[in-house]
C-alpha cells in the first residue's frame, strides 16, 4: 500500500514537476472530504432508522432496498427546490452563511489523524486548530440569523451564539486536559501517548472521565443537536435560524451539522478512546477501530435525540456555568496534581 | 519573488482593504464582519512568521469568541446611522492626529531596530514547537511580569462585573435543589372517596 503511494508520487513528480504538490494535496483533501459527505448523507438515513426502531416504527423503507437510496432521493429533491431569498434579507451574507456555516466544519480535517501518519496536514498546534476551526462554525448560524431579516431567524441566532460561546470554555478546559495528560497538541501525538500494553486501560478515559462526559456533552451542544437544539427549538421558533433558507442553501445547514457531529466523533474518539488503537493487547491497531469508535459516538448522538425532551434554555445555560465549567477546572488542577505522583501511570 | 512573499503582500493588502472598510461600511455588522476578517488576515501573516501559536490563538479568542460577543451585540443594536454619521467632520481632524501619532510610533519602534529592512524571522526546523517554547518562556523567564498581567485582567473582570450587577427586586429565579428534592407527598395529595352510583347523582 505504501510503496503503491511511493510510486504514484514519484511518477507524479516527474510528470508536473513543481505543480505536483498542489494536485497532490488536493487529491488527499479529496479523499478525506468525499467520504465525509457521503458519510453526512447516510448518516441522515441512519438517524431516520435507528430513531425510527426506538420509537417501534420501520423508517424510511419505500426508495430502494431498506431505503438505502433515500438519502439521494432527499438530495435531488433539495438541489431541485427554488432558493427563496427573502427581499428584506442582506442578500450577500444570506447567501455567504451557509458556506460559512460548511466551511469550517470541512477545514478542521486538515488535521485528523486516521492512522499513524495518516494525516493531511501534521501541525505541531493541531489541537488547537481544532479548537479555532469548530468556534469559527458560529459564525455560519449567527450571520444567517441576521441576514434573514425574520424575528425567529434572529432568536435562534442570539440563542445560538450565546450557548456556543458557554460550552466552548468547558470544551476548552476539557481539551487541556487532554493536553496535560499527553504534554501534546499534536493529535497524532495524542493517540501515541495512549498507546501501552493493556490496551483500554491505557487510554485517556480513565483518568480524564469526567472530561471525556464534559467533552461529550458540550460535543452536543456545540453542533446544535437535540437535546441542546435550541437554536432551531421548532415549538417555540419555528426553526430558528434557518427559518427563511430553502433548496439546497437549507441543505448546506444541514450538511454543516452532520459534518460537525462526524467530527464530534472523531475527536472524542482521538482524545479520549485512543484514536486507531487496538482496546485489546492482542489485536493490532487499525484505522477500523477509530471508524468503530466513531460510529459509537455517532449512535449516541441519535439516542440522545431520540431520548431526552429539549432543555429549556436557562437550564442550558446553568449546566453550562455552574456544572461543567467549574467542574473542569477542578480536574485541571487535579490532573495537575496528580501527574506529579508517582499514582500517573499514563 | 517566492510564495511567502506574495502571500504576505496578499494578507498585508486584505488587512489595510478590510481595516478601512471596518471604518467605512455602513452598517455596523458589516463592520463587525470586516474586522473579522482583518483579525484572519493578521493570523495569516503571523502564520507566516512562524508564530503559529499565536496566530491559532488570535483566531481561536478574537473571531471565536470576542467577535461572536460583539457581533452578538452589535446586531440587537438599533443604530441611527444618520446622527451616527453627523459629527464626522468635526472629529476628523482629532482621529487624523491620533492616526499620526500611532503611525510615528510605530515606524520609530519598529524602525530604531537596527537593520534598515527590519529584522528577519529565524527560520526553525520543522518539529520545533512554538507552543512549547513560549510556555517555558512565560512560565521561567517572564513569570512576575505574566502574573501581575493576570491579576490585572482578573481585577479588571470583577470590577466590570461589580459595576454592571444590578440586583432587581423583582426578579425571580429556581432554586434547583429544592426542585430537585421535591417529593411526591408534596405535591400530591390522594383523596379517598366512596364511588357514586348513577341514581344517588340525581
Amino acid at each position: 500500500m505504501m510503496e503503491l503511494l511511493q510510486t504514484l508520487q514519484q511518477l507524479g513528480q516527474e510528470l508536473l514537476g513543481p505543480a505536483w504538490l498542489p494536485v497532490w494535496t488536493v487529491v488527499k483533501i479529496m479523499v478525506v472530504t468525499v467520504p465525509i459527505m457521503l458519510t453526512v448523507a447516510y448518516l441522515t438515513l441512519a438517524e431516520r432508522k435507528v430513531i425510527g426502531y426506538m420509537q417501534i416504527r420501520i423508517g424510511p423503507n419505500r426508495v430502494g432496498p431498506y431505503g438505502l437510496i433515500q438519502p439521494l432521493a432527499d438530495g435531488l429533491k433539495l438541489l431541485f427546490k427554488e432558493i427563496i431569498i427573502p427581499s428584506n434579507s442582506n442578500k450577500f451574507l444570506f447567501i455567504a452563511a451557509p458556506i460559512l456555516g460548511l466551511a469550517p466544519s470541512l477545514a478542521a480535517w486538515a488535521v485528523m489523524p486516521f492512522s499513524d501518519g495518516m494525516v493531511i496536514a501534521d501541525l505541531n498546534a493541531g489541537l488547537l486548530y481544532i479548537l479555532a476551526m469548530t468556534s469559527l462554525a458560529v459564525y455560519g448560524i449567527i450571520i444567517a440569523g441576521w441576514a434573514s431579516n425574520s424575528k425567529y431567524a434572529f432568536l435562534g441566532a442570539v440563542r445560538s451564539a450565546a450557548q456556543i460561546v458557554s460550552y466552548e470554555i468547558a470544551m476548552g478546559f476539557a481539551l487541556v486536559c487532554v493536553l496535560m495528560a499527553s504534554q501534546s497538541m499534536n493529535l497524532g501525538d495524542i493517540v501515541k501517548g495512549q498507546q501501552g500494553s493493556l490496551g483500554m486501560l491505557d487510554w485517556y478515559l480513565i483518568p480524564l472521565f469526567p472530561m471525556f462526559l464534559v467533552y461529550l456533552i458540550s460535543g452536543v451542544a456545540e453542533t446544535n443537536r437535540a437535546p441542546f437544539d435550541m437554536a432551531e427549538g421548532e415549538s417555540e421558533i419555528v426553526a430558528g435560524f434557518h427559518v427563511e433558507y430553502s433548496g439546497m442553501a437549507f441543505a448546506m445547514f444541514f450538511l454543516a451539522e452532520y459534518a460537525n457531529m462526524i467530527l464530534i466523533a472523531f475527536l472524542t474518539s482521538i482524545m479520549f478512546l485512543g484514536g486507531w488503537l487496538s482496546p485489546v493487547p492482542f489485536l493490532p491497531d487499525s484505522f477500523i477501530w477509530l471508524l468503530g469508535k466513531a460510529s459509537f459516538i455517532l449512535f449516541l448522538f441519535l439516542w440522545f435525540r431520540a431520548t431526552f425532551p429539549r432543555y429549556r434554555y436557562d437550564q442550558l445555560m446553568r449546566l453550562g456555568w455552574k456544572v461543567f465549567i467549574p467542574l473542569t477546572i477542578v480536574w485541571v488542577v487535579v490532573v495537575a496534581a496528580w501527574m506529579q505522583t508517582p499514582l500517573w501511570v499514563w | 519573488m517566492n510564495f511567502e512573499t506574495i502571500m504576505f503582500y496578499v494578507f498585508a493588502a486584505l488587512i489595510i482593504f478590510s481595516a478601512l472598510r471596518v471604518i467605512t461600511a455602513h452598517n455596523p455588522v458589516h463592520a463587525v464582519l470586516f474586522l473579522v476578517l482583518a483579525f484572519i488576515s493578521s493570523a495569516g501573516i503571523w502564520i507566516l512568521l512562524e508564530a503559529e501559536f499565536l496566530a491559532i490563538t488570535l483566531v481561536l479568542v478574537y473571531v471565536g469568541a470576542v467577535m461572536v460577543l460583539f457581533l452578538f451585540v452589535v446586531m440587537m443594536l438599533d443604530i441611527n446611522l444618520v446622527r451616527l454619521r453627523e459629527g464626522i467632520w468635526r472629529w476628523l481632524p482629532f482621529g487624523a492626529a491620533l492616526a499620526g501619532l500611532m503611525a510615528f510610533e510605530m515606524i520609530w519602534v519598529l524602525g530604531s531596530s537596527g537593520t534598515s529592512g527590519g529584522k528577519v524571522a529565524i527560520k526553525h526546523a520543522a518539529d520545533y514547537s512554538n507552543t512549547k517554547e513560549l510556555g517555558r518562556l512565560i512560565y521561567t523567564e517572564y513569570v512576575y511580569p505574566f502574573e501581575i498581567a493576570a491579576v490585572l485582567l482578573l481585577v479588571a473582570m470583577v470590577a466590570a462585573i461589580a459595576l454592571t450587577l444590578r440586583r432587581r427586586k423583582d426578579s425571580k429565579s429556581q432554586v434547583v435543589a429544592e426542585q430537585v428534592a421535591v417529593k411526591k407527598a408534596d405535591r400530591l395529595r390522594i383523596v379517598k372517596m366512596q364511588a357514586e352510583s348513577r341514581e344517588s347523582g340525581k
